[in-house]
């Protein structure tokens, strides 16, 4: 007996709402998307809970896709903010206004 | 308390106090370097939860390779600290805090109600050499998804990252 399940899941929930709370609040791309990867964390640590949990190997099957997932979205992601970042000069959200009249 | 128990405990204070650190910094390669012991101690938690092979993964791909990605854009790129009033900071964090403790709150209570949730977890350690031959006997469809996955990042990423064609440099200015 190592610790109850509910720990483990208070502690995966609690790393995914502190990695949504920086995605929401700050205005730095990078911060966001940073945010995002705690979010997609915190996921895995609830599927490798689970896994043990049930006796099951799914749960960590999946953290392998969500590997996979993180890595593929960080280098679309960073991509994107370095193309925008020599477009605009800029990698503040708040400055992405050109659509505006 | 059992002497894993107390180091899961240790692990998930770590991993906790560096993760508030890291998204509070203004600096973002403070934030990074917090974010990485972060992950450090999220694949010591793999680690316990019985998942060596995971956690292996953990620190060689989000440790190493995602954060120094990060590190290298940060370095790269010229990004302006812009210094915000206290009351603009406030006025930004307190919806998503307010938020977010709510949801924790609910989703806290939701777990601590159902069924089983109190119940222990058994130590038990899966063999790198058992867990790979269960992915490739029961998901190699998925395997071969995630590597199409990550083909297509590649492409994607080179694509975003090219230089500018000539032409239009010459035009543009």
């Amino acid at each position: 007996m190592m610790v109850p399940y509910g720990n483990v899941l208070l502690l995966a929930i609690i790393l995914f709402l502190m990695g949504a709370v920086c995605a929401i609040s700050r205005r730095n791309l990078i911060m966001i998307l940073i945010g995002v990867e705690i979010m997609l964390n915190a996921s895995g640590l609830a599927f490798v809970g689970a896994s043990l949990k049930w006796q099951q190997f799914d749960g960590q099957a999946f953290v392998l896709f969500i590997f996979a997932v993180a890595a593929s979205e960080v280098a679309i992601g960073l991509a994107l903010i370095v193309y925008s970042h020599r477009r605009t000069g800029s990698v503040n959200a708040d400055h992405y206004n050109r659509l505006k009249g | 308390m059992t002497f894993y128990g107390l180091i899961f405990y240790v692990l998930a204070a770590v991993t906790l106090v560096s993760t508030v650190l890291a998204i509070t910094r203004r600096l973002l390669v403070h934030a990074v370097v917090y974010l990485i012991i972060s992950f450090f101690a999220t694949g010591l938690l793999f680690y316990l939860l019985g998942a060596p092979f995971l956690a292996a993964l953990e620190v060689i791909i989000y440790a190493g390779a995602i954060m120094v990605l990060f590190l290298f854009i940060v370095m790269t790129l010229r990004i302006e600290s812009s210094k915000k009033s206290a009351r603009e900071t406030f006025r930004r964090w307190f919806p998503a805090i307010l938020l977010g403790a709510i949801s924790l709150l609910v989703s806290g209570l939701l777990v601590f109600e159902a069924p089983g949730s109190r119940m222990g977890l058994n130590a038990r350690l899966v063999p790198p050499a058992v867990f790979g031959r269960y992915v490739f006997e029961r998901y190699w469809f998925p395997v071969e998804i995630a590597s199409f996955l990550l083909l297509i990042g590649l492409v994607g990423a080179l694509y975003l990252g090219r230089q500018e064609q000539r032409p239009e440099e010459g035009t543009g200015g």
